[in-house]
């Protein structure tokens, strides 16, 4: 009965941004900080979040089995190796999206609320049927995007879907920020993408080598302490759990001795 | 020249490169896509607006300037659209006009 647990959706629009990356490390930095989480891949037919948490070998029952009956909610929750107050709900992968509907994503996550802190779900790609079944439940969205003009159209088209659903506007996760390019002028900064969707931003990931060994592994990234994006991630779940955490000083050229440096080093920074 | 260098120091002017070709396109597509009008039909739209407005008084359509903006995520259309002549000049010629606009004056 919206008590408890927080519902949080991770979306984007496009596919390939980093979504289910996101919602594995948020729920990984969520329980390292004490909490309880439940993590949902409701990408149905393409699961991916198992396998980015290290989880693929454990899977038995899965959200479609949790919907139609021939599992308890209980049975799907897998727990995670590490954090014993971190799970996930697996999506199912011989089913496609039309075996859940929205009205059973709200009839799960009521049953999860009053236990759990936080309850994230992985959206797929896209604005149809598995869009609307992640975004049903959500408290709170976040729309992932990077710093191109496809995603960050792809975001803008997903804003106005949530505002049209009075689930908006949804915060940012600016993912795959690559600092150098910015300094040059070659990609768009973190102010200028938020100038353009017009939209708060709840985090700035940069573009870093550890990622990909972090999936290679299946343990987020958000574990290793030296990683910037497992820091960025750090902070975003610090922000979800309504703490003030300044942002990181990624993206240089916002601040006025920056442009002071750059203007005298000829308009191309260093 | 000072203008620009204040600009610069200042950050109002975004540093060359294709990022701010990015920011600039994406304005300009997500402008239209917000309200799910291209730009012809836009086009469209403004020939059909000055037409209705050179019915009542003098514009020359060189000087108007009808345009989509953003205001946070709302669109809306902005239109400046200067006269050229009195009013009493076109009613003269123009039976196709009002009663009502011509006691307005």
């Amino acid at each position: 009965m919206g008590m408890g647990g927080k519902v949080v959706t991770v979306t984007s629009g496009k596919g390939g941004v980093g979504k289910t990356t996101a919602t594995a490390n948020l729920g990984a930095a969520l329980a390292r900080m004490g909490k309880s989480v439940v993590v949902i891949d409701a990408d149905i037919g393409l699961r991916n979040l198992d396998v980015v948490m290290g989880l693929e070998n454990r899977i038995v029952y899965d959200l479609v089995d949790v919907v139609e009956g021939r599992c308890k909610l209980r049975q799907a929750m897998i727990k995670h190796k590490q954090f014993p107050e971190l799970y996930l709900i697996p999506a199912a992968q011989t089913r496609d999206k039309t075996a859940v509907s929205p009205a059973d994503m709200i009839q799960v996550t009521d049953k999860l609320r009053p236990e759990l802190d936080f309850i994230l779900i992985d959206s797929p790609a896209g604005i149809e049927r598995g869009f609307r079944n992640a975004v049903a439940p959500a408290d709170e969205v976040l729309i992932v995007t990077n710093p191109e003009v496809s995603a960050v159209r792809d975001a803008d088209r997903i804003i106005g879907l949530l505002e049209a659903e009075n689930k908006g506007p949804g915060k940012l996760i600016l993912n795959r920020v690559k600092m150098d390019m910015v300094r040059k002028g070659e990609m768009m900064s973190a102010d200028d993408v938020t100038d353009i969707l017009a939209i708060s931003l709840i985090g700035i990931v940069p573009e870093d080598e550890n990622v990909v060994p972090a999936s290679n592994s299946g343990i987020p990234v958000t574990l290793n302490e030296n990683s910037r994006a497992g820091q960025a991630f750090r902070n975003i779940a610090r922000r979800l759990n309504g703490e003030n955490v300044p942002f990181m000083q990624l993206d240089d050229g916002g601040g006025f001795f920056q442009k002071l440096v750059r203007l005298f080093a000829g308009g191309n920074g260093q | 020249m000072m203008a620009g260098f204040l600009d610069r120091v200042l950050g109002r002017v975004s540093p060359k490169g294709s990022g701010s070709t990015a920011k600039e396109r994406l304005q300009f597509i997500l402008v239209h896509d917000r309200i799910n009008l291209p730009p012809e039909r836009l086009q469209a739209m403004k020939e059909e607006i000055l037409a209705v407005i050179s019915k009542y008084v003098a514009v020359n359509s060189e000087d108007v300037d009808i345009a989509l903006q953003q205001r946070q995520r709302d669109s809306l259309i902005v239109a400046e659209i200067p006269f050229t002549k009195p009013h009493e000049d076109i009613e003269k010629d123009d039976p196709d006009v009002p009663r009502e606009s011509r006691i307005l004056d």
